[in-house]
């Protein structure tokens, strides 16, 4: 049903140079409209101030031997864990078959440093913090819908598909650490 | 047509199949009894002497460590509170400094249309003695339930069951054994309540028998036990009231909505049966 | 919308001068007053009616407590308390407000069961039934951001639960998460803008409630016997015979509002969004309002990797089982519309109900509740996968292999066989033939 406009009409025949400008005007409107939203769109992201929180120093000498602290690093919770002799064992005796997200606990860890365990305490599941030293396998269980992880922040158990995550962090001396 | 008894019988099937699960839904805490408060039900009010004891042993026991940010003295003086009278208010009130920078000094006397001054505590302090910094009264008693297990709470839509707070806090202030039961593992500083979950509480037993004197009853008033039983009812009471100051007023202007409702619907049940009553 | 004739005839100079230029009362005689509705609606069909009412409430008590509300994340939660406290009559519109959603979503689910019984979505009636699947979107989306601004425990772990949800989108869901956020955690940027959005929510509804009218209108009501109107004899007048009767339903229908929002307002809440938000602090248990437990049941259930990892099939999960219903107008292959009709389905349909409330129970247990010897995670995959295979297989394979019983040939056949038939309405105005 071939409505009466000039522009049907130029559409039915081979489109000519005249139609040109038909589609360079809707093109160019296009690029217009995706020029204004994109700015409005993105004063939704985070602002200069949020970003500005990017790094964290922490003083860790005060953290005995099997105790954590929660420390916060850009509006999240971080762990920071002391971890005992049995437990850096018991990680590294799990055979990587066992794991959902594969990964060795000598890669969680800085060398030198493997008693410190340094993790986003945010469940990969949706986001609860778990709680510590619970859980089927020593390690952490997130109360919100059951996930569990071992003593070196895996998971095994449980929806949440990924390892508790590892944020980047560097040692300045041996007593503080540098989150971000 | 779908018979309304289908979806209820639909209904009472799915909850019962689930009941099993929720027999076991680990509450190993002591179970909560319900206590007769003066204000639950659709007919409760508060009792004011009730309310000025409870308000009293906020004072002189919760007070110092817990704050109650949105309790304004001028609220204790408000009709279905305790109903100080207005002088009374205006001593207490004049009784604390509030911090005021545009004063000289910075702080002044607090004035009956101020908030609660706090603890005079800070929150480090008090979360070095305790572990936590200990909540703020201002919604406390909303803010604990008791669990009714499967399937009676859904009993409590229909009784409009609102009193878990008052209930939880009167059974933790009764709740603390010394020494704890067998094989109840408690931390050192912890004291154990068989109410509060994972037993191992931070606050000391706040209530002793006798802790705190109260007035002389007006007259013709009842003079009550100076017990921690009573005590903690009465602290209960007053810290429902502070959560919900209106829910009085709010239950008898309920019943005035219900009774205009009823009659209404009254009346429109007759406007619809009239005009069908031409189709049929 | 529907051509029948209209009836009205300006009676004063005024009206003539009006209906020359803007006929809009000749549109609403015709549309809200003589629209022909079938004669045998049930109270089922008032619901509609009662959610049109129940949107306007939820409009007015929330522009009355938008003035006294703080989207802050230091005075959000105060200020929500102090509107109980200190604002004149804030002790009633705060609860009613708070009531009024859980009410609302009470009758936005019997209005879409209603019309999976009756088979209200098959043709001519897609659009309409479409057009109500983004209302029940758009209802959801203005809940849950409602939710988060008295700014407590529940309504602060629901942010962070629910953003997250769009970081299981690969490749781009970190970047969308912050986007949704403004942040990298749920803070105050997430809350002032939620707030700006669960005011603007509900009249974007309000456009689509018009826009499902008037689907409805052409078409005209679908009825409890599924046969189309075929002469006058069928139909009343919407009003006064459908405008009283829902006004009555709605009547009844504020007593139990009336009853929790002034006996019981919390009752329908979580008492730990009594507690200020602490982004440090997870609540042990972790539960949406009632009427979103079925679909958070749906999302928990899956928590195992199949292909895909588990948390992005726990979303697929869920995001499926809402947008399944776009489809259920081309799934549901029977020609019969009425579930009155159909002996096999009923018993489907109601198992289907059964299993939503079973969902909407276990949403609010622990994964490790146990049931029997097993627990509810293990038993609510059950039912996710009966939510699925009722629409992907029971509804397009029933079609084929079911004898309906025999259809009566017109509403007033069926109401004089039936005398209990004839009552109900919809909001909304059809056509005659």
């Amino acid at each position: 049903m071939a409505t009466d406009s000039p522009l049907a009409h130029q559409d039915m025949p081979k489109a000519t140079r005249r139609d040109f400008i038909y589609v360079a005007g809707v093109a160019v409107g296009a690029v217009g409209v995706a020029g204004v939203a994109w700015p409005v769109i993105n004063t939704m992201n985070p602002d200069q101030s949020v970003l500005a929180l990017s790094s964290t120093e922490v003083d860790i000498s005060g953290i005995a031997e099997g105790s954590a602290v929660t420390v916060v690093w850009r509006g999240s919770p971080v762990f920071i864990r002391h971890r005992t002799q049995a437990e850096i064992e018991e990680a590294r005796a799990v055979p990587m078959a066992d794991l959902k997200d594969p990964q060795a606990d000598q890669d969680r860890v800085q060398e030198g440093h493997e008693q410190w365990l340094v993790m986003i305490a945010l469940c990969t599941h949706l986001g609860c913090i778990p709680v510590g030293e619970s859980g089927e396998y020593d390690g952490w269980f997130c109360p919100c819908h059951g996930s569990q992880y071992d003593t070196s922040g895996r998971i095994r158990k449980g929806p949440a598909p990924k390892n508790l995550v590892v944020p980047p962090y560097t040692f300045l001396s041996d007593t503080a650490i540098q989150i971000g | 047509m779908i018979k309304l008894s289908t979806i209820i019988a639909a209904a009472v099937l799915g909850l019962g199949l689930a009941a099993p699960a929720i027999a076991q839904e680990g509450h190993e805490s002591a179970t909560i009894q319900r206590q007769s408060w003066s204000f639950s039900g659709p007919f409760g009010k508060f009792d004011e002497n009730q309310l000025q004891r409870g308000f009293q042993v906020f004072r002189e026991v919760c007070a110092g460590c817990h704050s109650a940010r949105l309790l304004a003295f001028r609220n204790l003086e408000e009709e279905g509170g305790p109903s100080f009278t207005e002088g009374q208010v205006k001593a207490l009130a004049a009784e604390y400094t509030v911090n005021d920078p545009t004063v000289e000094g910075g702080t002044r006397k607090a004035l009956p249309s101020d908030r609660w001054p706090g603890t005079g505590q800070s929150d480090a302090d008090l979360k070095a003695a305790f572990g936590i910094v200990p909540p703020d009264f201002s919604v406390i008693a909303k803010a604990r339930s008791v669990a009714t297990p499967t399937p009676w709470w859904i009993l409590n839509y229909f009784t409009g069951y609102s009193e878990g707070g008052p209930d939880y806090i009167h059974a933790l202030l009764n709740g603390y054994q010394d020494p704890p039961p067998e094989g109840a593992e408690i931390p050192e500083g912890k004291y154990y309540n068989a109410v509060f979950p994972g037993h191992a509480i931070g606050m000391p037993p706040p209530l002793s028998d006798g802790a705190v004197t109260y007035a002389e009853p007006a007259e013709g008033g009842v003079a009550v036990p100076l017990t921690v039983e009573q005590y903690s009812e009465d602290v209960s009471a007053f810290l429902m009231w502070l959560a919900d100051p209106h829910q009085v007023a709010r239950k008898e202007a309920g019943f005035r909505v219900l009774l205009f409702i009823l009659l209404f619907a009254g009346i429109m049940y007759g406007v619809k049966n009239r005009l069908w009553s031409r189709i049929h | 919308m529907a051509g029948h004739e209209s009836s009205y005839n300006p009676t004063n100079v005024v009206e003539k001068w009006l209906d020359d230029r803007l006929p809009i009362i000749r549109w609403s005689k015709v549309h809200l007053m003589d629209y022909p509705t079938p004669k045998n609606l049930n109270y089922w069909w008032t619901f509609g009616a009662i959610l049109v009412i129940m949107l306007v409430s939820q409009i007015v008590t929330g522009i009355v407590l938008a003035m006294h509300f703080t989207p802050q994340v230091n005075l959000a939660f105060d200020s929500v308390q102090l509107i109980r406290r200190d604002v004149n009559g804030g002790s009633i519109i705060q609860p009613l407000h708070a009531v009024g959603a859980s009410m609302f979503f009470f009758a936005l689910y019997i209005h879409i069961f209603r019309g999976l019984y009756f088979g209200s979505y098959k043709a001519p009636r897609e659009v309409l039934w479409i057009l109500g699947v983004i209302i029940f979107l758009l209802s959801m989306a203005t809940a849950f951001m409602g939710y988060v601004l008295p700014w407590g425990q529940m309504s602060y772990w629901a942010a962070a639960v629910i953003t997250n949800i769009f970081a299981a989108i690969p490749i781009v869901g970190d970047p969308i998460l912050q986007l949704l956020r403004g942040g990298f955690a749920v803070d105050n940027p997430t809350l002032n803008r939620f707030f700006t959005l669960h005011y603007l929510l509900p009249f974007i509804i309000a456009a689509v409630v018009a826009l499902h009218i008037w689907a409805l209108h052409v078409p005209g009501n679908n009825n409890p016997i599924g046969v189309e109107v075929k002469s006058e004899r069928d139909t009343v007048a919407f009003h006064p015979y459908y405008t009283m009767k829902d006004f009555f339903a709605f009547v009844v229908f504020c007593i139990p509002f009336a009853w929790f929002a002034f006996f019981a307002p919390d009752i329908l809440g979580h008492p730990d969004n009594f507690i200020q938000a602490n982004p440090l602090v997870t609540p042990p248990h972790i539960v949406p309002e009632w009427y979103f437990l079925p679909f958070y049941a749906i999302l928990r259930a899956i928590d195992f990797n199949f292909i895909l990892d588990s948390k992005l099939l726990g979303v697929i999960a869920f995001g499926g089982s809402i947008l399944i219903l776009f489809f259920v107008p081309w799934l549901d292959t029977s020609k019969v519309r009425s579930g009155t009709f159909r002996p096999a389905f009923k018993w489907f349909y109601w198992l289907f109900v059964l299993n939503f409330l079973i969902l909407m129970y276990f949403g609010a247990q622990t994964p490790d509740t146990p049931v029997g010897p097993w627990t509810v995670a293990d038993v609510s995959k059950l039912n996710v996968v009966y939510y699925f295979a009722y629409f992907i297989v029971i509804l397009p394979l029933l079609g084929r292999f079911e004898r309906p019983r025999p259809l009566p040939s017109s509403i007033s056949e069926a109401v004089l066989t039936e005398p209990i038939a004839v009552s109900g309405a919809d909001p909304a105005m059809p056509t005659a033939r």
